[in-house]
């Protein structure tokens, strides 16, 4: 008989008076979590071993009182309730795990006495630079002093002296002045990103944050020492000094440098983008991106971006650059060749576009060295977007030599590429010149300049849409900033050429309801922000190019990476 | 690295007490600065790579334990005891005699060579305070005229080399 | 007076005349012989004894031994360590330096029973840094026992086989502290660890079950071996067991080491008596009674209360010369026994300058891991050593109690009370001479005041 839940597996704690079931293990700064109650830390992190060193998030713990010798409970005539025994001296919340019975207070005046002086400590030998700070807004040292700082200093010895501006590697900066030697960034480096680099030197108040000399903190997941440094010490070496994060919008996104689809947040202002970084997601990236991923935004305003609709190679607009295109299809022998990056709703719209012009359709496999944690070795984020909408029904080749051949045997006239650049897909400058080309994409390139039509179209921080990952978690994003004027949204070029009556996101997604068995109940509004795992087994006999990454092992076996 | 052959077999010999053999960082650096004098940069790579740990291992050990530096010093090493027993019975006068007989500062070595002076933690030898660990060997009841005579004998023997 | 003879156990032949420190003098002296009785025994009878003597630990804490050793997860499968700490370092301690210097052997034998004791197959000793000679001593004896049967392979014949190894520290008092001790010998920089997890009975060397025991300790069961708890549990007082060996430094006639019958002595009796006084014209001030940690007690105060005698409660109305020199009188005055250094202040020493050099000490020697010690100590010794060459304020110490008090209990180790508790008391005890150090300092020293900062 199978349970339906392991109660056995939740306890009752008590927290400040409030009693919560939690599942058993959980520590107490995640159980208070669970209903809402802050307790402040700076050392412990949920994806990191447990140092217990910065001792902010001290607690009073108890327990339910019993008479040693008969285990009865006693109890405390004052209540009526079960005596409890609080322990004089304070836990850390990030050490304690929680057992049935346990009582806590955060709110105790010895708690907050704690607090304040754990504050005073870390701020005395902390240099006041929050105004040029880059930390400022987002800086947990900040936050805290606001409920815990003095206002003022008792402090009137000199602070000491540590170096300042070091470059750790290519993308992070070191104040160590400002760091408070919470370890993060090195538990970070042995445990997660595997590089063991970072240290502390010398001893006591004197400890230096410091990279092995000689050596450098260069490894794609760098950034992620700057996402989880408390304070201000580690900050980006690009960000720096750029922008006030208060005055940045935060947009959910994904990462799309590969199947992985580690989440996002898009931070933009005024249309442009600053910085991007990971966001929470325990079943895809924990809350770890790699650095690759942050460049992405950097070729949304970069010089070969496509904003005029061409026809023949002169300017025109987008209702003449359909219908020329129209006109195209109607030599027949059309084919598509759609794309691994485009979203969801894209690739089943370039399959209504196919079945409507009842052309063949190819995708480019684009395959690199997968490194185990979240960058995967199909750098297409959405191979399997188009399986699920049916675009496609095996697995892609990096080369479109089918489609080569059809235009050597003179079969195909036509070809529309969803931002996929031929040239760079196997095709031949003469096989390139034997048709003509419908391109849709966002970047100029030999197929673009090949192309009797281009229509520009928007990039992931400009529209609405979802992608499917390599676990078969579909997952969305959402336009972060305008698109520059001239590019139009993929989904409303593609259903025009496609003749199909979908005006936005939400009636693509009706369509989507109604044609695609695996995605009957969806919307894009209804997809929660981590996904939703869709079923993956009708696709379980291909070889997909992935190894193991951080939350996804294979279970196909592993085809060769040619 | 050019250390001695004897040390290295004492180095591959102690690697052997331990089931892991990051514990032989202390032993290991013990050995090298015994044989060196003091821990070249090269060395924390080189115990690294012996050990099978990384180089930010062991530099941050190197700088932990103040018994271990990274540049050399004087030919002969004075370490006089500054905490409170050896302070009560004048260990300030003790190390400030040895100052001046080498006309150095504690921490730095002498303009001759001869020696580097250090103020150090306790000794653990509090009952026979003022002590001086010269090298490896204590000296009790450091006071100023014993200092002198050390310092005198220290530099008798620094002639003769 | 009877009572004041001292009562050699584990001092037995430091500084005989004609004892050296080889094997051959040892086992002329009896030695080795409790070991061979001992590993035909049950160890489980052994680690009875231990726990009927009422042992206490001898490093500081004075945690007893045998409960200590009850907490050994014995069925985790895992090996069993014993560490032996030999990293004294407590200022004002110096007591394991004279054991392994002058009778190696003697630690030696406690050590191998109390591994059998409890099936530990590797021991290391972790000796502090600053005594080559100690470790190579060491080292020189192991291999003459092993080279005997008693260390390593089929121990006295018997199919029971252990090594242990010397692992020399390299100048960091927390060491001292197990779990840091226990970093260190992994190879690591010494931050203690969170416990819990990580008590080291459990979750030890190499994550793996570990005992660790002050040098001293082992050797007390060596001789609980040989005579059997109950009979060691006669000697001293109830609840502290054994004899004690005080480390008497600073402003004494005779300073040196000490061992009396734990309880028999009062802190008077040690100091006038034994010690032969204060040194000629000079009167005692303060007396701090385990290791510079310990908080000080000043000449001149009164100690009331209640107390258990037998079955009894009794009055008690102590001077600082008054107190029994056992863990339990040492607490109820509000100090500790600690690891037995008792230092000594006369009228010469002025109070700041004597807290100004404790605290440059403990910052010095703080790991630095958790952020009230880190911060804390260095901030003390900041203000104090401001107020002594620098600017002092009245409202200094204020600031210093303020600050000493937002340390202890709140630290990964108990290097937060260690550090803290001598602000604490100075600031206690000698308010007033805080208070009144901006001017006092201006006033001409004694001559015979030292510099302590």
């Amino acid at each position: 008989m199978i349970q339906p839940a392991k109660p056995a597996d939740l306890v009752t704690v008590n927290i400040d008076g409030k009693d919560i079931a939690v599942p058993k293990g959980t520590n107490v700064i995640e159980a208070a979590r669970l209903i809402n109650v802050d307790i402040p830390h700076y050392c412990y992190h949920p994806k990191l071993t447990i140092v217990g060193n910065c001792r902010m998030c001290l607690i009073e713990m108890g327990m339910p009182a019993v008479d040693p010798a008969t285990k009865a409970p006693i109890m405390d005539p004052a209540t009526g309730k079960q005596k409890i025994n609080w322990i004089p001296r304070p836990q850390i919340g990030c050490g304690t795990n929680v057992s049935s019975g346990l009582h806590i207070r955060t709110q105790s005046p010895m708690v907050k006495d704690c607090r304040e002086g754990v504050m005073e400590f870390l701020l005395i030998n902390h240099p006041l630079d929050c105004p040029i700070c880059d930390q400022a807004g987002e800086c947990k040292l900040q936050e805290q002093s606001t409920g815990y700082g003095r206002g003022y200093s008792r402090f009137v010895e000199q602070k000491n002296v540590k170096p300042k501006r070091t470059q750790l590697g290519p993308r992070v900066t070191l104040d160590d002045e400002r760091c408070i030697l919470c370890s993060r960034c090195i538990r970070f480096s042995k445990e997660i990103a595997k590089d063991d680099v970072l240290g502390f030197i010398d001893r006591g108040s004197y400890s230096t944050l410091t990279c092995y000399p000689g050596k450098t903190l260069a490894n794609n997941y760098s950034l992620n020492t700057v996402d989880i440094c408390p304070v201000g010490a580690l900050t980006s070496t690009d960000f720096r000094f750029k922008m006030r994060v208060w005055f940045l919008k935060q947009t959910n996104s994904i990462d799309t440098e590969s199947s992985v689809g580690a989440n996002t947040v898009v931070w933009s202002r005024e249309g442009a983008i600053y910085r991007i970084t990971p966001r929470r997601n325990d079943d895809v990236n924990d809350t770890w991106m790699a650095d690759s991923g942050r460049e992405l935004f950097k070729s949304v305003k970069s010089a070969d971006r496509l904003t005029a609709v061409k026809v023949n190679s002169a300017d025109s607009a987008l209702d003449i650059a359909i219908n020329a295109a129209t006109q195209l299809f109607k030599e027949g022998g059309a084919a598509v060749v759609g794309s691994g990056r485009s979203s969801v709703e894209e690739q089943f719209l370039t399959k209504k576009l196919a079945d409507a012009l009842k052309a063949s359709v190819s995708l480019v496999s684009r395959v690199g060295e997968g490194d185990k944690l979240l960058v995967s070795a199909d750098r297409n984020p959405n191979v399997r977007g188009a399986l699920v909408t049916g675009l496609i029904k095996s697995l892609p080749s990096q080369k479109l030599t089918d489609l080569a051949a059809a235009i050597d045997a003179g079969k195909i006239k036509a070809v529309v590429s969803v931002g996929e650049d031929l040239a760079a897909a196997g095709l031949s400058a003469a096989q390139l010149a034997k048709i003509s080309i419908v391109y849709l994409g966002t970047h100029a390139n030999a197929t673009s300049v090949a192309a009797k039509v281009v229509i520009p179209t928007q990039s992931v921080f400009e529209k609405n849409g979802t992608l499917v990952n390599q676990q078969f978690r579909i997952q969305k994003f959402a336009r972060a900033v305008p698109a520059p004027a001239g590019a139009t949204d993929d989904t409303v070029v593609l259903a025009k050429l496609a003749g199909v009556a979908a005006t936005d996101i939400a009636s693509v997604w009706k369509l989507i309801a109604a044609e695609v068995p695996a995605l009957t109940t969806m919307s894009y509004a209804n997809i929660p922000e981590t996904g939703l795992l869709l079923d993956a087994t009708p696709f379980a006999a291909l070889p997909f190019v992935e190894g193991e990454t951080l939350h996804y092992k294979p279970t196909a076996p592993v085809a060769a990476t040619a | 690295m050019n250390l001695k052959a004897e040390t290295l077999a004492k180095i591959d010999e102690v690697i052997t007490h331990y089931p892991v053999k990051r514990s032989a960082t202390l032993p290991l650096l013990h050995l090298i600065q015994e044989d060196m004098g003091y821990i070249p940069e090269k060395a924390e790579e080189w115990i690294a790579a012996k050990l099978e740990i990384e180089p930010i291992n062991v530099y941050e050990v190197v700088t932990f334990y103040p018994m271990f530096r990274r540049k050399p010093i004087g030919r002969r090493h004075i370490k006089v005891c500054r905490t409170l027993s050896c302070a009560l019975m004048g260990g300030y006068k003790t190390c400030e005699q040895f100052e001046k007989e080498f006309n150095t500062h504690r921490g730095e070595v002498s303009p001759d060579g001869n020696v580097t002076i250090e103020f150090v933690e306790c000794l653990a030898s509090c009952g026979t305070a003022p002590v001086v660990l010269i090298d490896d060997d204590l000296h009790e009841k450091v006071d100023c005229a014993k200092a002198k005579q050390i310092s005198d004998q220290i530099k008798a023997e620094a002639k003769k080399r | 007076m009877a009572d004041l003879e001292q009562r050699r156990i584990i001092f037995k032949h430091i500084d005989e005349p004609g004892y050296s420190n080889d094997i051959a003098c040892y086992v002329r002296n009896g030695g080795y012989e409790v070991l061979k009785k001992s590993v035909l025994r049950k160890p489980d009878e052994l680690i009875d004894e231990v726990k009927k003597s009422g042992l206490r630990g001898r490093g500081g804490a004075g945690f007893p031994c045998g409960v200590k050793w009850g907490l050994v997860d014995r069925k985790s499968g895992k090996p069993i360590y014993l560490i032996v700490n030999a990293d004294e370092s407590e200022p004002g301690t110096f007591k394991d330096r004279y054991i392994m210097h002058q009778d190696p052997h003697q630690l030696i034998e406690g050590t191998m029973i109390s591994c059998f004791a409890n099936n530990v197959k590797q021991a290391y000793i972790y000796i502090r840094g600053e005594m080559p000679h100690g470790a190579r001593i060491l080292e020189k004896a192991l291999a003459e026992a092993r080279a005997a049967g008693f260390v390593g392979k089929n121990i006295c014949g018997t199919t029971y086989s252990c090594d242990i190894f010397v692992h020399r520290g390299a100048g960091a008092y927390i060491c001292g502290e197990e779990t840091g001790l226990i970093e260190s010998l992994e190879g690591k920089r010494a931050n203690p660890r969170i416990k819990p997890p990580y008590f080291p009975a459990v979750l030890g060397l190499y994550q793996c079950p570990t005992i660790v025991n002050n040098v001293e300790t082992l050797c007390h069961v060596k001789y609980i071996a040989e005579f059997g708890g109950i009979e060691y549990a006669k000697i001293g007082t109830p609840n502290n067991t054994g004899t004690r060996i005080f480390c008497v430094s600073g402003h004494v006639q005779r300073p040196g080491y000490y061992e009396f019958e734990a309880g028999k002595i009062t802190m008077g009796q040690l100091l006038n008596d034994v010690c032969g006084g204060p040194l000629p014209g000079r009167k005692f001030k303060a007396v701090i009674p385990g290791g510079s940690s310990a908080k000080i007690l000043r000449f001149g105060e009164r100690y009331k209360g209640k107390r258990k005698v037998g079955a009894d409660m009794v009055d008690y109305d102590w001077g600082v010369e008054d107190v029994p020199m056992d863990f339990d009188s040492l607490g109820m005055v509000g100090t500790m026994g600690g690891s037995g250094g008792v230092i000594v202040m006369d009228d010469t020493v002025n109070m700041v300058e004597a807290l100004a050099n404790i605290n440059a000490f403990y910052s010095h020697e703080s790991c630095g891991q958790c952020t009230p010690c880190r911060e804390g100590s260095l901030w003390m010794k900041k203000i104090t050593t401001r107020m002594v060459h620098g600017n002092a304020r009245s409202e200094d110490a204020a600031l210093l109690k303020s600050v000493a008090d937002q340390i202890p209990g709140r630290t990964i180790c108990a290097f937060g009370e260690a550090c803290s508790w001598p602000t604490q008391s100075f600031i206690a005890k000698f308010g007033d001479e805080f208070k009144n150090y901006p001017e006092s300092k201006k006033a001409v020293k004694p001559a015979e005041a030292q510099t302590l900062i």
